[in-house]
């Protein structure tokens, strides 16, 4: 591009304008595979799940009947669902600060200059995040069980606990432990974030402080923090949304139990729609818009604030 | 601070992410030494990550009585053709997306950028209720198209914004050269974007091996079907106090995606750290 000859007309930064024809054909041709695949999986179901939450409909029956809002006044009148909604937020309260002050202190460690064994101790603590939810559920239930797990086997040994505890079958405990396995299996996640956030500060700005006498905590706090703002941001959104998608993990955890304790809002469709002796699809569907609508939000949130940074 | 305080603070975080990695992969060191003692064994001693006899005797249990000879190769299937049909479609969306301006490709990627974070808990009835119209549930192609057809957004842009970094010089000198369309695609295009479909193969690979809840709903009816974090959940309703079974089980399970991980981890990490650079 930047050797064209001065007398061709060259369109700035527009590739596209330099193609004369459009080959609309081969370009339809090849979007065909995702617009019919999308439509299908993605955007049909979005605008039905919105349709059968108008609609009293058991699934069975060949089609519902529309009922208007009797869904949404009915779920708000449910104390289950604001039981799973209390559950989902309370979760939120409980994982997503730890996840990611937790994997921020690690990223701290694993890019300090003295830390030996730096990418061993990476790969050991990332492990978790590549395996399947569902297993490693189903391992932790053997885990944390009261009676031969080995978290009990080893509090008692230390003497920290006098009976054992059912981690996972106690009202008390179960979201919480919930929370802890979920911030041990998606920590490596937000590491490797916060690793390639604190990558991309340039070493000189380093530098030049230390040559201005500034001390460890005093470019911690003139540096690393303000640059790390944005950074910041992003990751606590993606570790928010992740948070939200608990679904395998719960439902081999605790499946919901002990009384609902730990049914958070995907645990609620789930139930309605697939396990019920009677489903009601309709009504789930109505949880399930519900559950969409907090994605929209968190979208819309990171889209308004990523205007407003491109805005700048 | 004198030299021997920093000393031993330094001492003191390397123990602490000593600890912290310990206690990361406990859980399977724990799970592989499980599988590998008799249940009797695990019960009295479930402390020792040693087992005094290596015993086999589980691995055949979860293998052949638990079905999970069927399940790997349940998972194997889906896994493989959901990344293809991933790679496919992705990478030529994301191509004539990148290089060309048409009617309605404003609507296209404003229906991808709004439908970016949709969960599949909002989208699960209609996707198993279509599917069963179809003819597609309890099937695996069914599983294929649910997993590979919805979302992949992320992998769609990616495509897109390699396409879009290619220089034009190579595609024009290659029209100039007399090339059409599938040539320049297939021949220049699609093998410049390597490093992508690299990156898109592992992810998807991740979502594909892990995904539970669309082989869940699809198999309610055909459990030979199952993959094997659905076939985890059913063994452990047969066998609750089977645990050296389901300690193979999940070995099973989680071998060979840790392996991959472990072999490809550069991917990975390149991957997972593409979200917060853009």
């Amino acid at each position: 591009m930047a050797c064209a000859p001065a007398t061709i007309r060259v369109p700035e930064n527009n590739e596209m304008r330099t193609n004369k024809r459009t080959p609309l054909g081969w370009i339809w041709l090849f979007l065909l595979p995702t617009v019919i695949l999308y439509s299908i999986y993605t955007l049909y179901p979005i605008i039905t799940t919105v349709r059968y939450s108008f609609m009293n409909w058991s699934g069975f029956s060949l089609s519902g009947k529309f009922v208007g809002l009797d869904n949404y006044r009915e779920l708000f009148q449910d104390d289950l669902f604001w039981n799973a909604v209390k559950n989902t937020f309370l979760y939120l309260t409980y994982a997503v600060p730890g996840r990611f002050l937790l994997s921020f202190l690690l990223a701290l460690i694993l890019t300090a200059k003295f830390t030996p064994a730096k990418a061993v101790f990476r790969t050991m603590i990332f492990i978790p995040v590549v395996t399947t939810g569902a297993i490693i559920g189903t391992i932790m239930t053997m885990i944390f069980d009261p009676g031969n797990g080995p978290v009990n086997l080893i509090l008692s040994k230390l003497h920290l606990i006098d009976d054992s505890v059912f981690f996972l079958g106690n009202g008390m405990t179960a979201l919480a432990t919930s929370s802890i396995i979920w911030i041990w299996k998606w920590t490596g996640t937000s590491l490797i974030y916060w690793i390639a956030s604190l990558q991309s500060i340039p070493h000189e700005l380093y530098e030049a402080a230390t040559i201005d006498g500034a001390g460890v905590w005093g470019k911690f706090k003139a540096i690393t923090v303000p640059l790390l703002v944005p950074y910041g941001i992003i990751i606590f959104v993606l570790t928010l949304s992740d948070a939200m998608k608990v679904f395998d993990l719960m439902l081999t955890l605790t499946g919901g139990g002990p009384f609902f304790k730990t049914e958070v809002i995907e645990l609620f469709i789930y139930r309605h729609a697939f396990t019920s002796s009677v489903p009601r699809v309709g009504y789930a569907s109505t949880a399930a818009t519900i559950f969409g609508l907090i994605f929209v939000a968190i979208t819309l949130v990171q889209a308004i604030w990523k205007r407003r940074k491109g805005g700048r | 601070m004198t030299r021997g305080n920093r000393t031993l603070i330094k001492a003191c975080i390397c123990a602490f992410l000593a600890l912290v990695s310990f206690l990361w992969i406990y859980p399977f060191l724990w799970m592989i030494s499980a599988s590998f003692k008799t249940t009797m064994e695990l019960f009295q001693n479930g402390l020792k990550l040693v087992p005094q006899h290596v015993s086999f005797e589980s691995y055949i249990r979860a293998w052949v009585k638990g079905n999970f000879g069927r399940y790997f190769f349940n998972s194997v299937f889906v896994t493989v053709w959901t990344i293809i049909l991933v790679v496919v479609r992705c990478a030529m969306a994301g191509y004539v997306l990148a290089l060309y301006d048409f009617r309605g490709k404003k609507a296209i990627l404003a229906v991808l950028m709004a439908t970016f974070l949709i969960p599949t808990g909002t989208t699960i009835i209609p996707t198993v209720e279509i599917s069963q119209a179809l003819g597609l549930l309890n099937t695996r192609i069914g599983v294929i198209l649910a997993l590979g057809g919805a979302g992949n957004v992320a992998a769609l842009l990616l495509y897109k914004a390699t396409f879009e970094g290619i220089p034009a010089s190579l595609r024009e000198a290659a029209e100039i050269d007399g090339a059409g369309f599938m040539t320049i695609f297939f021949r220049v295009m699609a093998p410049l974007a390597g490093p992508v479909t690299a990156t898109t193969v592992i992810l998807t690979f991740m979502g594909a091996w892990n995904n539970f809840m669309i082989p869940l709903v699809f198999t309610f009816g055909t459990p030979q079907f199952r993959t094997l974090p659905v076939g985890m959940m059913a063994f452990q309703g047969a066998n609750e106090t089977d645990w050296s079974g389901m300690a193979a089980a999940g070995t099973i399970a989680l071998v060979p995606i840790v392996i991959v991980f472990i072999a490809l981890q550069k991917y990975f990490i390149n991957g997972i750290a593409g979200a917060v650079k853009e």
